[in-house]
């Protein structure tokens, strides 16, 4: 024997799966890069300043707190970065920065370190957030700029830099001056609900369209969580039964009345559902764990999120659909634990 | 085997598929391990009563001789697996840590392999009663891990019936091959052994599981009973813990053990293949339990294989003959799913033991592995084959809730199999979490 032995005791199993929550996080962090590349291609600096400005409060708020708590640097699991990430998608392009900055506070301590950490939390963390400002600032959060207006390379949409605590300035004007022609100010859910016009599909699936920053192109969402997917880093089940049920409940409704309801592939590729879908209701924390819970679940959000567009307030209902659902969980959870093996039924 | 059939072969619900690691030795013929000048020959090498010792400090014994008895009827006697004198008995480590009772035997420089202590029977003449006794005799206990002596599994109480024996050739744990090489190089003996059960449990049917990664035993076993009709093989799904005994019967049969239960109480005994290959080469010459194959393997090993080892051989013995290269090693006693590691090179390899696994240092879990808090992923969920929720049982854990894991979660259906903490993306090391709080529980109740 060459080298003396030393003896190692570990205990059973002495073998571990290569995935552990870092590979997965950093994965899900890269999937989503090609998402924020695209609404930066689609709205220029403001997108890209909103996405970083977001993404760094995510990250001081954690930190912040790990540290007035005594506790470990938790950055390094990359969960921050991804709530960040996702929360800026969500927001319109045109977001005065400094409300971002709120919004990545209020995702991180009201929707994680509050529950206890990663883990804890009941909600998924960047909709808290997006949920708080959208009731905080209901006008900022639904003032959108049209896609790929020219001069997006070369200048802020105006409201990105109001001050904190002051009104940003409306985008009315300067819609008018940069718009491409007919752009009112809305997006294809809001045309749709409060118009009745309604956008040709495909351009909602390509996403050349208007809206939140990361939620117009279904394609690259798509693509991104089948990315994940495929590598075993995101559980395909639960966007596949929330597709599902959106599709079912859309369908139902435009089945009885199509001069009333819109077409189910149009409420399936518009507004945030893809992004909800693929990258929010996902995520684990506030998911099932169990098998039959995942189906229920995206079922659950998906009929929810038609009910709230169709027959709520807003034009959007993605956002509370997860919330709700992230909510129902726990018990979900309860009443889908799988039989133990050998529990046979009483016959 | 088509395509078709190898995608809807029979298998259990969830469990996982860990890298195999067994091409390394599955191609090997099993070769034979010289004696070590020492053998370690513990009293209690079974579940049951430890066997009692016949012999004294200095007396002389030869190959086959017992040198233990059987001390009760859940128990069996030992064999001296070389000839020599006995140096002394004396307190041990055992594999699992605790101080035993074993039988020192120093090893004669010219002990033959000849075994020079034997009771041959005819087993065409033996009635099913004999069959138990001449099986009890041998010493004979179940190979694949779990140790339990073969003569009681065979004898089914008056008020159970079985109809089917099940040999269970999965060899599910990465890195072992003993029991498929067992398969295609001594498959008469298995043959032979399965019939000697079959009359000891009078049972008319026996079907021999296999895993789908081991076709080429599957072909020497089918070529082997082309003229039996009662014992049939059948390929089941790769699958990590297919070689459990509930989960084998449930791809085979279809039935489930009930939770608590054993397969006895559903009409089915499982044997392990080495078990019945030993019985079916042991019995008919009437040769005591001294040796058995284990594979040497892992990637500290410089000639892994599969060895025919005497039992009693302390493993730093057969590190020394297998070529090791030292540094800082895990050394695990069979499988590396539910094998455990042990803390000294002086451990003896025991009749239970199925492999010899040496993980060095890029094999070993970083030992700065991080523990994150559950992220609720659910993939301990769907890997668990007891259908248990791992996660929450977890989280109780922690808690200290030790009584409601066991009341409210099943804590004491879990097997330990292991499945739950490989998977788990935070590294929480759930099985020993289970296996603490089961064992406080046991504390409370006594
Ligand atoms: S160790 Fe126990 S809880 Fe974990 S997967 Fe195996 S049986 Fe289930
Ligand atoms: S595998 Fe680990 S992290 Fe995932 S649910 Fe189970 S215990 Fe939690």
């Amino acid at each position: 024997m060459s080298k003396k032995p030393q003896v190692e005791l570990r205990t059973t199993p002495h073998l571990h799966a290569p995935q552990d929550v870092v590979v997965i996080m950093r994965n899900v962090v890269f999937a989503i890069l090609p998402i924020a590349a695209w609404s930066i291609w689609l709205f220029g600096l403001s997108a890209l300043m909103l996405l970083v400005i977001v993404t760094a409060s995510c990250l001081i708020t954690e930190r912040l707190f790990t540290m007035a708590n005594g506790q470990v640097n938790t950055l390094g699991d990359w969960s921050a970065i991804i709530t960040g990430l996702l929360l800026a998608l969500t927001l319109p392009p045109a977001f005065p920065l400094w409300m971002g900055v709120v919004a990545g506070f209020i995702a991180i301590s009201m929707g994680k370190v509050m529950f206890g950490g990663l883990g804890m939390n009941i909600f998924n963390p960047a909709l808290v957030g997006r949920a708080f400002v959208q009731a905080a600032f209901p006008v900022a959060i639904t003032s959108w700029t049209p896609a790929l207006f020219e001069e997006r390379f070369s200048q802020f949409i105006p409201s990105t830099f109001t001050a904190p605590f002051m009104i940003p300035v409306t985008l009315d004007n300067w819609n008018l001056q940069y718009a491409v022609d007919g752009f009112t100010g809305a997006t294809p859910l809001g045309l749709q609900k409060f118009d009745g016009i309604s956008t040709p599909v495909l351009d909602l699936f390509v996403g050349n369209s208007a809206g939140s920053s990361g939620e117009t192109s279904a394609l690259i969402i798509m693509c991104c969580g089948l990315y994940l997917a495929i590598r075993n880093m995101l559980d395909w089940r639960i966007p596949f039964y929330i597709m599902l049920g959106t599709l079912l409940t859309a369908g139902g409704f435009y089945y009885i009345n199509p001069q009333q309801y819109p077409e189910p592939l149009f409420m399936l590729f518009s507004g945030g559902l893809m992004l909800g879908a693929w990258f929010m209701a996902t995520d684990m924390v506030g998911s099932p764990v169990t098998p039959l819970g995942v189906v229920i679940y995206g079922l659950f959000i998906g009929f929810l999120t038609v009910i709230i567009r169709l027959f709520g307030g807003l034009s959007e209902g993605v956002m509370y659909a997860i919330l709700l659902a992230n909510a129902a969980t726990p018990l979900i959870d309860q009443y889908t634990t799988p039989k133990v093996f050998g529990h046979r039924k009483q016959s | 085997m088509g395509f078709f059939s190898a995608i809807t072969r029979s298998s259990f619900s969830h469990g996982l598929h860990p890298p195999s690691h067994k091409a390394e030795t599955a191609g090997i013929p099993i070769k034979r391990m010289p004696f070590a000048p020492l053998l370690i020959i513990p009293l209690s090498q079974h579940i049951g009563a430890p066997s009692r010792c016949i012999v004294n400090k200095g007396d002389e014994v030869v190959r086959g001789q017992p040198i233990a008895d059987a001390s009760a009827a859940l128990s069996v006697p030992i064999h001296a697996p070389a000839t020599g004198r006995i140096k002394s008995i004396e307190q041990v480590t055992g594999a699992r840590g605790t101080m035993e009772t074993a039988i020192l035997l120093q090893v004669y420089d010219a002990s033959s392999q000849q075994v020079l202590w034997r009771n041959p029977v005819d087993p065409a003449s033996l009635s099913s009663e004999q069959i138990l006794q001449a099986i009890q005799d041998l010493g004979l206990v179940g190979l694949g891990g779990a140790a339990f002596p073969s003569h009681f599994k065979q004898r089914i109480p008056d008020d159970k019936m079985v109809d089917t024996l099940v040999i269970n050739g999965s060899e599910c744990e990465p890195y072992l091959t003993c029991d498929h090489r067992i398969m295609l190089e001594r498959p008469e003996h298995l043959i032979a052994g399965i019939k000697l059960a079959m009359r000891a449990t009078k049972t008319r049917r026996a079907i021999i599981g296999i895993e789908d990664n081991k076709m080429d035993a599957v072909n020497v076993l089918q070529k082997h009973l082309l003229n039996e009709e009662h014992i049939s093989v059948q390929a089941v799904k790769t699958k990590y813990p297919q070689g459990s005994e509930k989960m084998l019967i449930k791809s085979l049969l279809n039935r489930e053990v009930p939770a608590g239960g054993i397969p006895l109480d559903i009409g089915v005994v499982v044997n392990n293949v080495q078990t019945l290959s030993s019985l079916g080469q042991l019995l008919p010459v009437g040769e005591g339990l001294i040796e058995r194959v284990i594979t040497v393997t892992g990637p500290g090993i410089k000639h892994p294989g599969n060895y025919r080892v005497p039992v009693g051989t302390p493993i730093g013995f057969i590190l020394q003959q297998v070529g090791y290269s030292g540094g800082v090693n895990e050394f695990i006693l069979g499988g590396p799913m539910m094998g455990p590691a042990v803390s000294s090179l002086e451990t003896p390899i025991t009749k239970s033991c199925s492999g010899l696994l040496v993980l060095n240092e890029p094999g070993i879990q970083d030992e700065t592995r991080m523990i994150w808090p559950c992220i609720k992923c659910g993939r301990c969920v769907s890997a668990c084959p007891m259908h248990l929720n791992p996660a929450q049982l977890g989280l109780l854990a922690s808690a200290a809730e030790y009584q409601q894991m066991a009341d409210d979660y099943n804590l004491n259906h879990c097997f330990e199999c292991g499945c739950c903490s490989y998977i788990c993306p935070s590294n929480i090391p759930l099985v020993q979490y289970f296996r603490i709080a089961k064992a406080i529980n046991r504390e409370l109740a006594a």
